[in-house]
């Protein structure tokens, strides 16, 4: 080692001197790898474009499935028929995996209009539509089936497909992206 | 300052009388720019007259294609409100589509839009504009420029001074004059002192009281409503379009270069105290 | 820390474990912790560890820039701006990554330039200075290839220039510049390859790199006695001492990089790059990036299309054969009063060839680029290999050690005859 007289005459100012130095040293870095892991978040045009799209509903027919985006993220507008309707609304909550009511699933007084993410829970693939135990979707992937208000009733899906924001501007009109109409 | 401005222009003026004939441009007069420096800014106000300069004149012909009506009102820009903004971007027809049918179909803008061009492409721009395309105003401020030649360019990386884009495209647009004697100017061609060749095919765009500013208390305009002034300001309101992160850079910047000085001087200090152990012979002899 | 280079043993059990199997932790002790590096260096030394930071840098940099651009003709010049505008901190990788590639070169000039002064190209470094000039030929065509990138105006011109450059090579020119275009002009296709070869070359610019250190970690350092290390004294461990001092030179050149990227940007840049492309309208002045200069100011000098090229390539490739043209007994440029003037001149030659490489080339302009480029040549062909023999060197210093401590002690006392001769065997 270092010969014994340095050391002995100031032990502690070099240390503090090293330790600052370190210290300093360690926040430089850690504050570097800000700005490389910001640039990977979603870019300020990414967010900008995901400003709330309005959707016409008219021409959803009974019973009838579309598919629509949002920040690019597939979303199904189901209008339901009056048997599907019941079917989900005579479910005994207390069985279900995520238990949730079908009135919480979709806005009141629009009971017909099922609107939830178009991916399976599971692992994200694209359920198919008036398929499956329960006519709701199946999932052709790993067998999850869900039910005419999009709730899991089977397979490895662990949660019902979520709904996501959005609101009737109208009777025929919905905003997706906004809870509440301006 | 203005006066300076303006005697550094009538020399420059002076000059150029005497070599009209040559290609070569006269030098930009330098203007002061508020975002010029370590600590410089823009500002609001002006980048805000600027805007208005260019909507009323200069959009007519010339796009702004990678802006967004949103980053209007992002800080370090103008910083209008959100409400503001929408409202400016609903004012815009943007084509979109195809529909559900098929069909392209125009909608009001949307603040995440860009600015639609004035022209469906560039041949449509050089067909409408006598041959020559308006070219799109987003980076022009960053894309012009004039040689400073030796040795400022030198002193320049001291000074910082990096407005040489601002100072020339803010006297192309106060630079509009009668040619000089038995200087031809060709049809469709304008005399402009600081374009090159002195040929440019834009028309005068901007004349005394042509855009309203607004105004103070007393009903008075907040700056003079003239050639020179307007052109100050779309020229800022062009440097924050084609830098529109200036402020967080420099700001940035400063924080940046203040760190690594403190750890420079720490580091010097612990190098120094290494290196204390092979400054003297006794401790040389050990290794 | 142990005093003399020595083998390296591992403290713990998993640590012996892994060493048998792999003894990659002993190889970075003996190369970078152990390792004897000579006690008198100075400054220039720490020019290694600072392109070896400014490598990784654009490495990094680069291989983020890559997730955000779109090297397609159509979209590129549109996708450089989404990084400028709309990624987060877009515009600092971007800046860090331009103004990057000047700080590289200006790093790079240093140490060929120290390499020059210090005579580190000689016996026996003859293999790690060709590796440098390796690397350097590596960085330039990495830099042309990338200044293409952003599909501006001088990015577009500047490779149909250089593109054109090569077809003036005779039989094969033609073939080799299709191969490069893709197409009958610059067009999408070239700007794919390029970008595909600019991600490659920095991986083998690091290979080249590492085989550079390899190379010197086998003689060791020169250093500016040029005096090899004769005993322990000489030397002190590379950690902590070289290591400390890389560090805070690297921090100190930060300093100077940061101040280009957050106050002055775009100053090594040309306004013309903020232009998209155009294929039917050539900027008024072509002018390559600054580290270039030099040798297109050789490449314009001569009035022949193949003459300039030859000349061109020629200004590198003679780096090359330093080792051999220099026929001096003393490496270091200290003790060589002569050489030491030619050296400066050499400096100054090349930076007014720098100066003239951004001028038109016109008038005067010609005349002095070609008394520049004809004195760039003398220098490496005639002035360094006459001056071996006609130049009387000063006396050495016996040792590094006596170099440092002795400069009254020792220094003067010694005969002359005796120091310059044992160090060529070194």
């Amino acid at each position: 080692m270092a010969d014994t007289t340095t050391t002995l005459v100031e032990p502690t100012r070099r240390d503090f001197l090293y330790i600052a130095t370190g210290a300093v040293a360690a926040v430089g870095a850690a504050t570097l790898v800000w700005p490389f892991v910001q640039s990977l978040t979603p870019d300020a045009a990414t967010v900008a474009a995901g400003a709330p799209v309005e959707v016409d509903l008219t021409p959803i027919a009974d019973g009838q499935i579309v598919k629509v985006f949002w920040r690019g993220k597939l979303i199904f507008i189901r209008n339901r028929t009056p048997a599907e309707i019941k079917a989900a609304e005579d479910v005994n909550i207390a069985t279900l995996r995520d238990p949730q009511a079908d009135s919480a699933r979709v806005k009141p007084g629009h009971a017909k209009w099922l609107i939830v993410y178009g991916n399976c829970t599971h692992l994200g693939c694209v359920p198919l539509g008036h398929q499956g135990e329960y006519e709701g979707w199946f999932c052709p992937c790993h067998g999850s089936i869900f039910d005419t208000s999009g709730r899991v009733r089977g397979g490895p899906a662990p949660t019902n497909l979520p709904v996501p924001p959005y609101a009737f501007t109208t009777d025929t009109k919905i905003v997706i992206g906004q809870e509440v109409t301006a | 300052m203005m006066k300076r401005t303006l005697l550094i222009a009538a020399a420059v003026l002076g000059l150029s009388a005497s070599a009209a004939s040559a290609a070569e441009a006269p030098i930009p007069p330098q203007l002061k720019w508020s975002f010029h420096g370590p600590f410089g800014t823009f500002d609001r106000a002006q980048l805000q007259r600027g805007f208005k300069v260019y909507r009323e004149v200069c959009a007519s012909c010339h796009g702004l294609s990678y802006i967004a009506f949103r980053n209007l009102e992002e800080p370090g820009g103008p910083e209008f409100s959100a409400a503001q903004v929408r409202a400016l971007a609903a004012e815009y027809t943007v084509r979109d589509g195809p529909n559900d049918a098929g069909d392209m179909f125009d909608r009001p803008g949307r603040a995440a839009d860009r600015f639609p061009s004035p022209f469906a492409n560039e041949n449509a721009a050089a067909a409408a504009n006598g041959g020559k395309a308006p070219p799109d105003l987003s980076l022009m401020a960053k894309a012009r420029t004039y040689e400073r030649g030796f040795p400022w360019f030198v002193i320049d990386m001291f000074t910082q001074f990096a407005e040489t884009g601002p100072d020339y495209v803010s006297a192309i647009l106060h630079g509009y004059k009668d040619p000089p004697a038995g200087f031809t100017v060709p049809p469709g061609g304008h005399y402009n002192e600081y374009f090159p060749g002195h040929i440019i095919a834009m028309p005068k765009p901007l004349s005394d009281g042509q855009v309203e500013y607004p105004k103070l208390e007393d009903g008075k305009p907040q700056v003079p409503e003239t050639v020179d002034q307007y052109a100050r300001d779309v020229t800022a309101f062009l440097m924050w379009t084609a830098e529109p992160h200036l402020e967080a850079r420099k700001r940035l910047g400063l924080q940046v270069i203040l760190f690594l000085i403190l750890l420079s001087g720490l580091l010097y200090f612990t190098k120094k105290k290494i290196w204390a152990r092979v400054g003297h012979s006794d401790v040389a002899s050990q290794s | 820390m142990s005093q003399h280079p020595s083998t390296y043993i591992p403290k713990s059990a998993l640590g012996k474990w892994f060493e048998s199997r792999l003894p990659i932790a002993g190889l970075v002790h003996s190369s970078f912790i152990a390792f004897p590096v000579p006690r008198n260096l100075n400054y220039f030394w720490t020019f290694g560890a600072i392109l070896v930071f400014m490598l990784i840098s654009q490495i990094v940099t680069g291989v983020f820039l890559a997730m955000f651009y779109a090297p397609n003709a159509a979209l590129a010049f549109q996708s450089v701006e989404h990084i400028m505008r709309d990624v987060h901190y877009g515009w600092l990788l971007r800046y860090l990554h331009a103004n990057g590639a000047s700080m590289f070169f200006v790093a790079v000039y240093i140490h060929i330039f120290r390499g020059l002064y210090y005579g580190s190209y000689k016996a026996p470094r003859e293999v790690l200075w060709i590796l440098g000039v390796v690397i350097y030929g590596l960085m330039m065509a990495t830099a042309f290839m990338g200044y293409v990138l952003p599909w501006g105006q001088m990015s577009y011109w500047g490779a149909t220039v250089i593109t054109n450059i090569l077809a003036a090579i005779p039989v094969i020119g033609d073939t080799i510049q299709s191969l490069l275009w893709g197409g009958y002009s610059v067009g999408n296709p070239t700007l794919n390859r390029f970008f595909s070869i600019h991600y490659l070359l920095p991986f083998m610019i690091f290979g080249v790199v590492i085989l550079h250190v390899w190379a010197l970690h086998v003689p060791g350092q020169n250093n500016p006695t040029g005096v090899p290390i004769k005993s322990g004294k000489d030397a002190i461990p590379f950690t902590p001492y070289a290591t400390i001092k890389d560090i805070f030179a690297t921090v100190v050149f930060l300093i100077f990089f940061a101040y280009f990227v957050f106050y002055i940007p775009n100053f090594m840049g040309h306004a013309d790059n903020y232009v998209p492309a155009n294929p039917s309208v050539t900027p008024s002045h072509i002018v390559p990036e600054w580290y270039f200069l030099p040798f297109y100011a050789i490449l314009r000098a001569i009035p022949d299309k193949l003459g300039g090229v030859i000349a061109m390539f020629a200004s590198i490739a003679v780096l090359a054969f330093v080792p051999w043209l220099d026929t001096s007994r003393v490496r270091s440029t200290a003790y060589r009063p002569l050489y030491k003037q030619f050296f400066w001149i050499l400096v100054a030659d090349a930076i007014l060839l720098g100066w003239l490489g951004a001028k038109p080339p016109e008038g005067w302009y010609v005349i002095v680029s070609q008394i520049a480029t004809a004195y760039y040549f003398i220098h490496f062909l005639v002035i360094l290999p006459l001056l071996g023999f006609i130049e009387r060197p000063l006396p050495l210093p016996n040792s590094i050690l006596e170099s440092v401590l002795g400069a009254k002690k020792g220094g003067s006392g010694m005969p002359a005859g005796a120091n310059a001769e044992p160090q060529i065997k070194g």
